[in-house]
């Protein structure tokens, strides 16, 4: 059974990272750029994930553990202020959103 | 290559049972309500009534497939497929029998067996709520996105309780892997009470379990959202034909699915007397305890008025959830002490 | 066998990532996250990461991805066009940074192909990682249910109506 290198993990990581960076910076719909942020995290699960295999240490999963409960957290978070975003505005285009006045 | 031959044999054998049993589940419930309330079930199609699931099959199979005019007909035909497919992968973890001597080698009851089963397991309640949701969403009709989310908030209300009262088992078993839950439940106390979860100490658990499992698989009493007086059929309006059959078969694969998994968790699996010399009397066993669960899911049925939604929701939340912790915390202080 | 399996999830990754970016609805948008949660979720189990596949299901594509669904299906969301950039010169500057990228990530792959993972048991069992987070880690996990308690908190605070 052959093995895979690291690298490859890496590598999928990052094209991940990328995309998740893209769709951020791309899109206009406040909740699109929040599902780019959670590909962004996975990402970065998926690299504590490979290190930690490749050590034998289990701090890279501990990590990860950690790193979903805050995502958990934010997403619940930021889910709330986009619903109240909505309620003031009746568009979710962030756009439109650029003014501190309501 | 002998491992996974072996793998695909057992998943054609309990694909093939479980599928038929299924079918034969539709018509025993429909027997056991009938004479529930006093009636012959279906009686006409064959002896008994026993060629009735497959003229209901056929029925399915024959009917045209009205597709309602939504943006989103992808979504409207993978919905079912999302709510039957966890269905069905429940039963790879689920253990029917200890090993046995079997053309030369030992082959043991159950498909695999996993290190996480049971976390697997709530992974896969977990995404059984995808079909519920996408099915409401895509039939694009009022009644359908209503009954969709309120069965949605339903199923992930309770899969807390559901999740929670099964960490008494945890720790009393001091493991996740289902065959050994089962294992840990052999023998008996005092030579005369079988060492079952449900016997010592979880009866509180198992209480939780089965009330959690019947919210959770949309059944009597808590079946608001899919009930013919209150929203037409809920989620399901839109579907008909073969769609509408795999939400059906879904629904009983769930119901299954969670007997068996009662039975493994609670009340022994394929635990008997007799089972050490002879182990395919294990599936005996294991099929009569899960069948007594699927009578009281009939049974339920047949004679419970169904909750309100605010009152499911209130019991979910207020009354299970902390009984469900309590029932931990007792848990683990009998796990310190004895 | 590994490796196809490896292929099959990176590659399922990486286009429903796509799908992600291109799709206008974000409902859409949402299931291609949940494609993408899948397919990491294999490849947490070839890594040796059960506990973590699971949770990663159990957590994120069944509690975190279905309140992003909840949210867009009663905020009855409308599909969107994306935002494209007006000034020319970051368009045009757009490719052969894409490219250095991709020539980074060949170079990764290639140089380093001697480093594998090491095969034999898995180190990411329930039982390693739950002493770990019991012991070690206690202070953290104790934290992170206070982070919880008070995302539960601003969340009813904010979302509350009047």
């Amino acid at each position: 059974m052959t093995t895979i290198p690291i690298s490859w993990y890496l590598a999928v990581a990052a094209v991940l990272f990328t995309i998740g960076t893209v769709t951020v910076f791309v899109k206009r719909n406040a909740i699109a750029m929040l599902l780019g942020i959670e590909l962004m995290l996975n990402a970065a699960n998926l690299t504590a994930v490979t290190f930690s295999s490749y050590f034998r240490e289990l701090a890279g999963q501990i990590l990860v553990f950690f790193v979903m409960v805050v995502a958990a957290a934010e997403a619940a978070v930021g889910l709330a202020i986009i619903v109240l975003l909505f309620r003031h505005r009746e568009t979710l285009n962030v756009d439109e959103a650029q003014l501190l006045k309501l | 290559m002998d491992v996974v031959v072996e793998a695909v044999v057992k998943i054609v054998v309990v694909f093939g049972i479980v599928l038929t049993f299924l079918a034969y589940l539709a018509l025993f419930e429909r027997k056991i309500l009938g004479w529930i309330q006093l009636r012959y079930g279906p009686n006409r199609v064959g002896p008994w009534g026993l060629l009735q699931p497959l003229a209901d099959l056929l029925k399915f199979l024959f009917k045209e497939d009205v597709r309602p005019m939504t943006p989103n007909p992808l979504l409207f035909s993978v919905a079912p497929i999302l709510s039957l497919v966890p269905a069905l992968m429940t039963y790879a973890v689920i253990p029917f029998g200890d090993r046995i001597e079997l053309f030369g080698r030992e082959i043991a009851l159950y498909i695999t067996s996993v290190n996480v089963g049971l976390l697997y397991l709530f992974a896969l309640s977990g995404l059984g709520v995808y079909g519920i949701v996408l099915a409401g969403w895509a039939s694009n009709s009022k009644y359908s996105l209503l009954g969709g989310l309120r069965s949605a908030a339903q199923l992930i209300s309770y899969e807390l309780t559901l999740t929670l009262s099964v960490v008494g088992v945890l720790i009393q078993a001091g493991s996740l892997d289902l065959v050994e839950i089962v294992r840990a439940q052999s023998g008996t106390y005092f030579g005369l009470i079988p060492k079952w979860h449900v016997f010592w100490y979880q009866p509180l658990g198992f209480l939780l379990f089965f009330i959690a499992a019947v919210a959770e698989t949309n059944r009597v009493p808590f079946d608001l959202p899919e009930a013919e007086t209150e929203l037409v059929a809920g989620y399901h309006t839109e579907y008909s034909a073969t769609k509408f059959a795999m939400f059906y078969v879904a629904e009983y694969a769930n119901i299954l699915a969670v007997s068996a998994l009662a039975t493994t968790l609670f009340l022994g699996g394929w635990n008997g007397p007799g089972v050490e010399r002879m182990p395919l009397l294990g599936v005996f066993y294991f099929a009569a305890k899960t069948a007594i669960f699927l009578f009281i899911y009939i049974w339920l049925r047949a004679t419970l008025p169904r909750f309100r939604y605010d009152q499911l929701m209130r019991f979910g939340w207020k009354v299970l959830l902390p009984l469900a912790f309590a029932n931990i915390v007792l848990s683990s202080a009998m796990a310190v002490i004895a | 066998m590994e490796r196809a399996l490896f292929l099959s999830f990176a590659l399922t990754a990486i286009v429903a990532a796509l799908n992600v970016l291109w799709r206008r609805h974000p409902l859409h948008s949402a299931l291609a996250l949940l494609v993408v949660l899948g397919a990491l979720t294999g490849l947490y189990i070839l890594l040796g990461a059960y506990f973590l596949a699971v949770v990663q299901v159990i957590i994120y594509a069944g509690a975190i991805l279905v309140l992003f669904l909840f949210v867009i299906m009663l905020l009855n969301i409308r599909a969107e066009e994306a935002r494209l950039e007006r000034r020319p010169i970051f368009r045009w500057l757009a490719v052969p940074f894409a490219l250095l990228l991709g020539a980074e990530i060949v170079y990764l792959v290639r140089v380093f192909e001697e480093n594998p993972i090491p095969s034999g048991t898995s180190i990411g069992v329930t039982e390693a990682v739950g002493r770990e987070l019991f012991t070690t880690y206690l202070l953290p996990f104790e934290i992170t249910s206070i982070v919880i308690l008070i995302a539960i908190l601003g969340a009813v605070v904010l979302a509350r109506r009047g």
